[in-house]
């Protein structure tokens, strides 16, 4: 069967800092794949990379079969198929939340202001934010923020979203509204890679689980295996520290 | 002050130890007008001895004569403001070109592909002239040396040429402020619009400069008020503006007074330029929330 994404080898460093040495990982169409590991062990690299915010030292990425990290590739329309959101929302802070939403379907699709608009409108009520639209970034708390960031990442109809630690940065009260959204998404069938720290939600919402440590996948499998039955040491470890 | 510990009991208004509130009111007005007294007192104290010692100096009576004296101030003080009117003229019609021309060097040295590295390397070597030189020289040298070229009129205006030397002098300082704005945006906002898959120059455009710009607002005040007086500077090679005209007033009365009027002008500007500039910023904060 093809994937629809597949990461072959992937390498990257940046001198001596945080990197990928070979990862290797398969994500089927509609699977959530979640990245564990402590901070510094390549989960946010390996995003980026995947976005081709970064490009890889070596190693290939496959998009549907296809090989995104060609260097002559354009990287624009590669980008529009696969949405990223960060830990620290990075929502346009001179535009309000319909603002933030619409500016990138307008300018690289040229949609209608009209047909905008109602897509926009359909989508925050969606996530419960129809009554936000007007608001400013700072007049969000962090959960709604990083749910307008989602909207907006959503918005250029991508095929597969990358979630960079998107609740590390939140209130843990707020911590749940956003997995709500992540699993929602998940049953509309999106296909979803995360890097998380939340063990509880990776646990119940993941298909399929890696673990990282310096740079490397040291254990991957579903999360009864990674969970209950770890087998290397290294992740009995991590998860000991951490759960 | 010392608490007695075996008396503390649960804190209300009346059995907490120390100052209560209204005893703490009372102390900070109290303290707030012993400082306003003493600022007022120390103020006066300082312009009472300037007012006193200053013309106890010897050479007192003369300068009062040539640089105070009230009947040149009158008589030449409306001349003056009309003169003036080519500084505001002059400054009004280079500040938007230099705001302009100053962030297409900007963006020039932002260019980040191969192909426009001919565009950075422009942006470089104009800013390290333009910086350079000193802004007099860049006007006698433009000033003077193009309309030198036998040029007919009006193209031999020192009005032009003069300010065509302010522009590129001023713009190579202004881009370089565009620049640190650009620069101050943080780099998560260019990759979170580049992730979206808008492109290098929509980045820029919807992205990166609206909040650059509004960030460098005020040290861009700083420049239009530092261009303002070295509108000036033009008299230098012909325009009779404030300055010249001060200066051919000077010259027939033999006295300075024109001098203290035109310095009197151009304070006249830049103060309420500030509060205005404070203003609008305010309000554009204020519509934000």
């Amino acid at each position: 069967m093809t994937y629809k994404l597949q990461l072959l080898d992937v390498n990257k460093s940046f001198g001596s800092l945080e990197g990928c040495k070979g990862i290797s990982f398969n994500v089927a169409k509609g699977e959530l794949v979640c990245l564990i590991g402590s901070s510094g062990s390549g989960k946010s690299t390996l995003l980026r990379c995947i976005n081709l915010l970064e490009e890889v030292d070596a190693g290939q990425i496959l998009l549907d079969g296809e090989d995104i990290t060609d260097p002559d590739l354009d990287p624009l329309p590669i980008r529009r198929r696969i949405g990223i959101v960060f830990q620290s929302f990075n929502l346009f802070p001179h535009m309000n939340a319909m603002e933030n939403v619409m500016l990138a379907p307008r300018r690289v699709y040229k949609t209608p202001r009209a047909q905008l608009l109602t897509t926009t409108t359909a989508l925050f009520e969606r996530f419960g934010l129809a009554d936000r639209m007007k608001n400013y970034p700072d007049q969000l708390s962090g959960g709604q923020q990083q749910r307008v960031a989602i909207i907006r990442a959503l918005a250029m109809k991508p095929e597969i979203m990358l979630f960079d630690e998107v609740t590390s940065a939140l209130d843990p009260e707020l911590v749940g509204e956003v997995l709500d959204v992540l699993l929602q998404l998940k049953n509309e069938g999106m296909t979803l890679v995360l890097a998380t720290h939340e063990m509880g939600f990776a646990r119940k919402a993941a298909d399929n689980i890696c673990f990282l440590d310096q740079g490397v996948i040291v254990e991957s499998g579903p999360p009864e295996q990674i969970f209950d039955n770890p087998e290397q040491s290294r992740t009995r470890e991590f998860l000991s520290r951490v759960m | 002050m010392s608490v007695d510990t075996k008396k503390i009991s649960p804190a209300t208004s009346e059995t907490v130890a120390g100052y209560s509130k209204q005893a703490r009111q009372l102390r900070e007005a109290k303290m707030r007008k012993r400082s306003t007294l003493i600022a007022t007192f120390s103020t006066i104290a300082v312009f009472l001895a300037i007012y006193f010692l200053v013309p106890l100096a010897p050479g007192w009576e003369k300068v009062k004569q040539s640089f105070f004296n009230w009947e040149i101030f009158q008589k030449t003080f409306p001349t003056l403001l009309n003169a003036f009117l080519w500084d505001i003229a002059i400054f009004a019609w280079s500040a938007p070109i230099i705001a302009v021309w100053g962030l297409i060097i900007a963006l020039a040295r932002d260019a980040r592909s191969p192909a426009l590295f001919p565009l950075r390397l422009f942006g470089t070597i104009y800013n390290d002239i333009f910086r350079g030189v000193p802004v007099i020289l860049a006007i006698y040298l433009i000033g003077f040396g193009v309309p030198g070229l036998g040029l007919p009129r009006p193209w031999n205006s020192p009005y032009i040429w003069g300010t065509v030397a302010l522009v590129l002098t001023y713009s190579a300082y202004v881009s370089e402020i565009y620049r640190s704005g650009i620069e101050s945006i943080h780099e998560s906002q260019r990759a979170a619009a580049k992730s979206l898959g808008l492109n290098h120059w929509d980045v820029m455009r919807f992205v990166i400069l609206p909040q650059a710009l509004r960030r460098v607002v005020p040290a861009n005040m700083n420049m239009l008020i530092a261009l303002q007086k070295d509108v000036a500077l033009l008299s230098f090679i012909g325009p009779v503006e404030l300055l010249r005209q001060a200066g051919v007033f000077k010259s027939l009365f033999a006295n300075f007074t024109p001098y203290l009027g035109a310095s009197v002008i151009f304070l006249a500007v830049p103060i309420p330029a500030t509060r205005l500039a404070d203003a609008m910023m305010a309000r554009q904060d204020k519509q934000r929330r």
